[in-house]
């Protein structure tokens, strides 16, 4: 705190009375806290013109200053340059001859081992300061692709489309924000059914839900493109709904079956469910780093138009493929025996139980069917955007939107309220910027609990 | 070496983050603690303090006083009310999904660079704190308490400890006030307290919307602190600190949410500086631990206690079973 805030070399307004009483009445209370050396507030006579600043890695919760790093401040007409070295508390400070135009540039080769500044291009600032004054130069610490400059929008951008700049998008603007918005509702809703059934059969809101997206996306990612083994992505993409579904079973043996016979109420379930969405996001990001990770297989692929809009193939057959697996949801749901089982208690609980239904082997089923389809729906997001650390926790909140205005506890609900949100912040980018597109979950969010809070196809009773 | 993670323990146990954290806690705590408010989104109440003064002075050029009211009250009231409205009528789990979510997209929209001259995108805003500074009775080249702080560091500890203190009596009379026993009843059962003629909404709004200025409060002083306001100091994470702090400290008490804030900080200062300090002497290889990967290391170990406390000691460490646990509903 305060590190950078070197001397008081401020034009001094005058000292009035009343601030001349609370300086003496601060001073007071200061020796009493503790007996401490009070040293009489320093004014320098005549303000000095500097540049200081902290080096500080903020990318962090908590600020870790940077020792040893060298920054030089030249004059723009060459006349002056001093270079300045950060204290253990990453503060530098360098005086100025007087006012002008400075350039102040750091040496990233003198950043602690593991740092690298956020944007490599910004070594430099150029600046204008009037004689007497302190200008704070910050030189951002990050990682560089965890923090792009323009255009970070939650995850939902077109990052894979980046890739393939060779073609314009379709001509009419509309249309192509309509199909890309159905197609994120589609892999939204794909990832939601798990949560929106959780919810239904067991009450918990899980917060971890989308970790699984995540720990799918990186699975495929892994077998195809991070280790060198070619697996092709369908394989690859096959193993890891396999291995979401298996630990999603896993969880519900070793954590929330054990809860639920603890009697454990749902906001404890809920809190560990947050314990462990940090917990797993930061075991990723530990392996994974924060970069944006991409398949090897079907990178970038040529669009193909079709009049108002145009898609690469890859997201044609994601489009298709999550129509398919939805669809095939739906029909089980509908048709098998377990399928109207795992309706049933998420209709009422109680009256499954009772009329023979064992809940707690349907419970389990949906844990691993919901957990499989949240990580092939990683799989198909990180496809056509791109593999991080951070996507399942962003879609998490496109995944509440959806499955809230849905209605939650739902499944075709959860279906239809993702592809609502999908669309509608796809198409909401036409009035505002597309950075700031996922305010429309928010307000969809906002608006449905203020108007219908059970949601599109939710009941009455579950909201109480 | 044995010294410097001492030093830095002690200052992690009394130091800037266990104040703000403290403030944020304390705020929580109202919330959930006392009315049994899902607060999911206390880091933007932190952000709407810290935005609240550093747009104020720095954007609209306005003087640091009005900041400092803007960035208590008027900020995080108004965002207490567009949380509060759609979802303190339904069940807890909804505020927990609409705050969460809020505060992300408030740090999405902080950092988008078309706002760069409202919000200065992802590099903050700064130089609003000199007045705060001006008044400092301390020499900012001089160090105070056993060495362990710069004069303007030990200018904000003395500040940040002073408003603690007084949140902490405020919470206490409010809490011991008819109002806080309506704000507990509501906690326990709110279909009672209800048809006991006491409107719940509007009591949950009042809790949320003090709980949130105390939070507010905590996040200026951060921004204060380390004299700048930056979307990526209020990431989601940030509010899971605060939930740490309640619970290890024990909600629905007074003096927890400070224990567990400084609890917290002093294990986390002291698991820091001895990773640091392995992975420089190379005690901690390469492959297992760098120097980037100990800040991650934190945020599993704040998983890991959010996982053990809720799971296993729900009540916290001074926590009282009877009055407040995780497991009351």
């Amino acid at each position: 705190m305060g590190r950078d805030h070197v001397g008081k070399n401020y034009e001094q307004a005058p000292e009035t009375v009343v601030s001349r009483a609370v300086r003496i009445a601060l001073a007071l209370l200061v020796a009493v806290f503790g007996g401490l050396a009070v040293a009489a507030p320093a004014v320098s006579a005549q303000s000095e013109t500097t540049a200081g600043g902290t080096m500080r890695d903020r990318s962090g919760a908590e600020d870790e200053p940077l020792e040893g790093v060298k920054i030089t401040v030249e004059s723009a007409d060459g006349t002056f340059s001093e270079t300045a070295v950060t204290g253990a508390d990453g503060s530098w400070q360098i005086v100025l001859p007087g006012g002008g135009d400075y350039v102040g540039t750091i040496d990233p080769s003198t950043l602690p081992a593991g740092k690298t500044l956020r944007n490599p291009d910004n070594a430099s600032l150029s600046f204008r300061l009037n004689e007497g004054r302190n200008r704070n130069l910050l030189f951002p610490i990050g990682d560089p692709v965890d923090a792009p400059a323009a255009g970070d929008d939650g995850g939902t951008d077109d990052g894979g489309d980046a890739l393939a700049v060779d073609v314009a998008p379709g001509d009419n603007k509309f249309i192509q924000l309509l199909v890309d918005g159905l197609k994120l509702g589609l892999i939204i809703g794909m990832c939601a059914i798990g949560l929106s059934l959780v919810f239904g059969t067991t009450g918990l809101v899980n917060f971890a839900h989308g970790e699984m997206v995540t720990i799918g996306a990186v699975t495929a990612y892994l077998f195809n493109g991070w280790l060198d083994w070619r697996i092709s992505l369908f394989l690859a993409g096959a193993i890891a709904m396999v291995f979401t579904g298996f630990l999603g079973g896993v969880f519900d043996k070793l954590v929330w079956a054990r809860l639920r016979k603890k009697g454990a109420s749902l906001i404890s379930m809920l809190v560990v469910s947050i314990g462990f969405s940090i917990f797993l996001r930061y075991v990723v990001l530990y392996r994974l780093g924060g970069r944006a990770n991409f398949y090897s297989d079907y990178r970038i692929q040529r669009r193909i138009d079709f009049g108002p809009f145009s898609l690469p193939p890859k997201d044609i057959f994601i489009m298709g493929f999550s129509l398919f697996v939805l669809v095939m949801v739906g029909v089980l749901l509908q048709r098998t025996r377990i399928g109207k089982a795992m309706r049933a208690v998420a209709d009422n609980r109680d009256l499954a139980e009772s009329s023979g239904i064992d809940v707690q082997k349907v419970i389990r089923i949906v844990w691993v069917a919901g957990s499989g389809l949240a990580g092939l729906g990683g799989v198909l997001f990180g496809l056509t955007e791109s593999i991080g650390w951070e996507m399942g926790f962003r879609l998490l909140l496109l995944m509440f939107a959806g499955t809230t205005l849905g209605g939650l506890g739902t499944a075709y609900g959860a279906l239809l309220g993702c592809l609502v949100v999908g669309v509608f912040i796809q198409l909401s980018t036409l009035i505002i910027p597309p950075d700031t597109k996922n305010i429309g979950a928010l307000l969809t969010l906002a608006v449905i609990l203020l108007v219908r809070p059970q949601g599109l196809l939710g009941k009455k009773e579950r909201i109480g | 070496m044995l010294a410097g993670i001492l030093t830095d323990t002690i200052r992690g146990l009394i130091g800037d983050q266990a104040i703000y954290f403290a403030l944020a806690a304390i705020g929580l705590n109202i919330h959930f603690g006392y009315t049994g408010l899902l607060n999911f989104g206390q880091a933007v109440f932190m952000a709407a303090g810290a935005y609240g003064l550093s747009m104020t002075v720095v954007t609209f050029g306005g003087s640091f006083w009005v900041g400092l009211f803007v960035g208590a009250f008027v900020f995080p009231v108004i965002l207490a009310l567009v949380l509060g409205i759609p979802t303190l009528r339904l069940r807890a789990d909804y505020l927990a999904m609409v705050t969460i979510a809020t505060a992300e997209i408030f740090r999405l929209i902080a950092r988008t660079p078309g706002l760069d001259k409202w919000t200065g995108s992802s590099d903050g805003l700064s130089g609003f704190a000199r007045d705060f500074y001006d008044l400092s009775p301390f020499e900012p080249r001089q160090r105070y308490l056993f060495n362990l702080f710069q004069g303007n560091q030990m200018w904000v500890f003395v500040v940040g400890w002073i408003t603690v203190g007084l949140m902490l009596l405020l919470t206490y009379l409010l809490i011991n006030s008819p109002w806080g026993r309506v704000l507990k009843a509501i906690r326990e059962d709110e279909d009672a307290a209800r048809s006991l003629g006491k409107n719940a909404f509007t009591y949950k709004m009042q809790a949320l919307i003090l709980g949130g200025v105390i939070g507010a409060i905590g996040g200026m002083i951060r921004a204060i602190g380390t004299q700048s306001a930056q979307p990526d100091n209020f990431i989601t994470d940030v509010t899971f600190f605060a939930w740490v702090a309640v619970i290890l400290g024990g909600a629905g008490t007074i003096f927890g949410p400070v224990i567990g804030s400084m609890m917290l900080w002093c294990v986390l200062a002291f698991a820091d500086t001895a990773m640091r300090q392995g992975v420089s002497s190379g005690a901690l290889p390469d492959w297992l631990l760098t120097g980037t990967q100990v800040g991650q290391v934190r945020f599993m170990l704040v998983g890991s206690l959010l996982i053990f406390l809720a799971w296993r000691r729900p009540q916290g460490i001074f926590g009282n079973k009877e009055e407040m646990a995780l497991d009351d509903r």
